[in-house]
């Protein structure tokens, strides 16, 4: 099944290729991985989905454990949260079939981005499926090109993790004067 | 105060307890070298870079301190790999410096340029590209830090030249390690111990599984005590020897693929495995699908990453190994097991007349024969093997009987040939006052030897047994068991390591005869300085009992039975 991995890394250069590199060497296969930014400056957020099953999920967190640079992962694949992709899909839209491809996209609540005399670009927000939806009627027309930002997740309600809501995660990591026996947390 | 990256170097070095390391210059390292002076760090020259990393490791695992290995960028630094992932899949607690070009010619192809923070990303606990000096202290610590927590492992510090030229304010104090996301020291649950308990107080036929994790850990003495609170057997992995005596009654020996037969089959009869700082290697466990069958498992582990991987446990105690079993250990009641004790006994069977030590001397002279007689000679003297990979390795396992922790040190994970002789010079850096033998095969010696020359640089007193077959013996046993005995590539025209060692200025002995085993080790051990033996043992000689890859743990070929001597037909 596929899971999904919200994973706080700190913002530092080479924390992405630590990621990719732990699965690619542990032969775990990222169906889609996105990074960004947080509130904040010095974490980053990744959304990382994987099919495996509950067994490897577990190890998958784990091993992202080893990494020094994570800082906290959460699997909120059980949980109810909003999951979003984002697709801009440029469709071949003729004068006659113009008409059609638009209101195609206005059923499913995409903006047309870009108009030009042979073809259209169509920016859609919503969960996989419904992107899979709109490109499956789009097909018949001529899909020219087509990007996906793969998904972004977050899960509903006010629970929140707790590298964003604590005060400063950096701030707790002093260390003592031997480095012996210190123990860090997030 | 003022300092340059490179005297930062070294002083922070120093301020870990630093005082040794192992090491080759180089253009890019130059700065830090040249500020080696004003240290008290001793420097061993070594004569390859490969050598500077298996050195640093075998003082890690003669002393439990961080190793440190220091190389120059490019082929300095890829020549540390072999010994990096040595350290890795071994968690010994090393870190390798390596210089790196200037800051503004990284990714520029330059001279020597190579990208060894990405080469060595999969084979280290953790790297760090230092471009600045101010960064250095900070860094450092974070590496040592994160070297020796935890599990161990190998930190990789590549500092680019100007890091090391340019001056900055060093303040020790205020450089903390920030490891936000790094949490080492995990502890188990209460829940989880109760659900531990219950299951070693329900067992009838219980076995404990020690394994390195005791010996880094430093748990040998709760082991012990677990072992006598609980009377539980013990069966040992391979980086385990030593961790539990082997003349305690309670000791079965080594397990897996070249383990005696009654150990693996008393782990596949088990009701309750007690897993204590292993992993259940490939090496142990034989065929996961047929692996003790019966038996419920505790794993007792600091790393959360090795729990499930490559055996389903029943409960799982994620922590440091002393703490667990000190927590554990007051709440064990003691059952008694003589039943199952005597059950084990039953299983040794024949197993001592199949052993070549109670056979009649055939007049050739066996590997067994020299290891056995090595322990016995060493035998009550604080002595440490250091062992290479292959067929000598599984005799010293079998025949070499550690009564210590740290008394072997041997590449187990990553089976590295070329290790035995560079990890024996850190061993008697980090030791001087252990007796140092290398046991090692003809192969592997020459994949290394270059080191003898640091041997006699640094004026060490180590002993080299070279158990010569003239083959790659592990290789060539495995081509006669499962490649229709097709040798191909095996064979060794060596050269003569006598006169090698002479060259260097090292005593050399040749031993042919068993009679001549006794004497050249007596002797070795009474010179002063180092000494080179070549044993020059039987040529086709194969290791036994063997589980082959794949088969179930219980499915050994065993060592002919003497009473069928046409059976022995190698």
């Amino acid at each position: 099944m596929l899971n999904t991995f919200v994973v706080y890394v700190e913002n530092k250069p080479g924390v992405l290729t630590r990621v990719a590199s732990l699965f690619r060497r542990r032969a775990f296969n990222i169906d889609s991985l996105t990074v960004g930014r947080t509130e904040k400056p010095e974490v980053s957020r990744m959304t990382i989905t994987v099919d495996a099953d509950q067994d490897q999920a577990r190890r998958i967190e784990a091993n992202l454990y080893k990494l020094v640079n994570v800082l906290l992962v959460e699997n909120i694949t059980a949980e109810p949260t909003i999951v979003r992709d984002l697709a801009m899909i440029k469709v071949a839209a003729t004068q006659a079939a113009r008409s059609h491809v638009l209101e195609l996209a206005g059923v499913f609540r995409g903006r047309v981005v870009d108009v030009a005399p042979e073809s259209l670009i169509i920016e859609i927000t919503g969960d996989e499926d419904k992107i899979d939806g709109l490109l499956e009627v789009l097909q018949p027309y001529g899909v020219l090109e087509m990007v996906r930002t793969g998904i972004v997740a977050m899960r509903r309600g006010s629970k929140c993790s707790s590298v964003v809501s604590s005060a400063n995660p950096l701030s707790q990591a002093a260390g003592d004067d031997d480095g012996d026996g210190v123990q860090y947390s997030v | 105060m003022m300092k340059t990256g490179g005297q930062i170097l070294w002083e922070c070095l120093e301020r870990e307890g630093v005082t040794n390391v192992f090491g080759y210059p180089g253009g890019a390292i130059l700065p830090a070298y040249d500020a080696l002076k004003h240290s008290k760090i001793h420097h061993v020259l070594v004569r390859h870079e490969q050598g500077a990393a298996h050195m640093a490791d075998g003082y890690a695992r003669a002393s439990g301190q961080v190793g440190v290995a220091v190389a120059t960028s490019g082929p300095g630094a890829t020549n540390l790999v072999t010994g990096i992932a040595t350290a890795m899949l071994d968690s010994s607690p090393i870190v390798c410096i390596t210089g790196q070009v200037g800051s503004k010619l990284i990714g520029s192809d330059a001279f020597q340029e190579v990208d060894i923070t990405g080469i060595t990303l999969p084979i280290t606990k953790h790297n760090y590209l230092v471009t600045h000096a101010a960064e250095l202290a900070r860094t450092l610590r974070e590496a040592f830090y994160v070297a020796r927590s935890g599990r161990p492992g190998p930190v990789l510090v590549d500092i680019t030249k100007d890091a090391q030229q340019s001056s900055c304010e060093f303040d020790w104090e205020s450089a903390k390690p920030q490891l936000p996301g790094y949490r080492p020291n995990l502890s188990p649950e209460p829940k989880e111990y109760e659900e531990a308990l219950k299951l070693i107080h329900n067992a009838k036929r219980p076995v404990i599984l020690l394994g390195h994790g005791a010996i880094v850990s430093g748990a040998t003495h709760e082991v012990r005590d677990l072992v006598e609170a609980s009377g539980i057997p013990v069966a040992l992995t391979l980086l385990g020897l030593g961790a539990f005596p082997s003349s305690h009654p309670l000791n079965l020996g080594m397990m897996g693929m070249h383990g005696e037969a009654w150990v693996n089959h008393t782990i596949q009869e088990a009701d309750l495995l007690i897993a204590l700082g292993m992993r259940f290697d490939d090496r142990v466990t034989g065929n996961l699908k047929t692996y003790a069958p019966n038996a419920k498992k505790i794993h007792v582990e600091i790393d959360p990453a090795e729990i499930n991987k490559n055996v389903k446990v029943d409960v799982a105690l994620v922590g440091d190994l002393r703490d667990v079993l000190r927590a554990l250990q007051p709440k064990i009641k003691t059952v008694d097991r003589h039943e199952w004790l005597d059950s084990i006994d039953r299983l040794k069977g024949d197993s001592a007349v199949r052993d070549i030590q109670n056979l009649p001397d055939s007049g050739h002279l066996y590997a067994a024969h020299v290891i056995n007689d090595l322990w016995r000679e060493t035998r009550g003297s604080n002595t440490t093997v250091v062992t290479d990979v292959g067929q000598h390795q599984m005799w010293e396992a079998q025949y070499f009987k550690h009564e210590e922790a740290r008394s072997l040190i041997t590449s187990g994970g990553l089976g590295t040939m070329g290790f035995a002789l560079p990890a024996a010079i850190g061993a008697k850096v980090a030791r001087p006052e252990t007796d140092v033998w290398v046991v090692v095969g003809d192969g592997g010696f020459q994949m290394t030897m270059a080191e003898l020359a640091t041997i006699v640089q640094e004026n060490l007193k180590v002993n080299i047994a070279i158990i010569n077959n003239g083959y790659l013996g592990m290789v060539r046993q495995w081509q006669e068991f499962f490649y229709d005995s097709n040798y191909q590539a095996t064979p060794l025209l060596n050269p003569d390591f006598a006169k090698v060692a002479e060259a260097y200025g090292i005593r050399a002995d040749t031993v042919t005869q068993r009679s001549q085993v006794v004497p050249a080790v007596q002797s070795a051990r009474q010179y002063g300085g180092p000494v080179l033996i070549n044993f020059q043992v039987e040529q086709e000689d194969t290791v036994y009992p063997m589980v082959a890859a794949g088969a179930a743990l219980h499915e050994m070929i065993r060592r002919p039975s003497p009473i069928v001597e046409t059976s022995a037909d190698e």
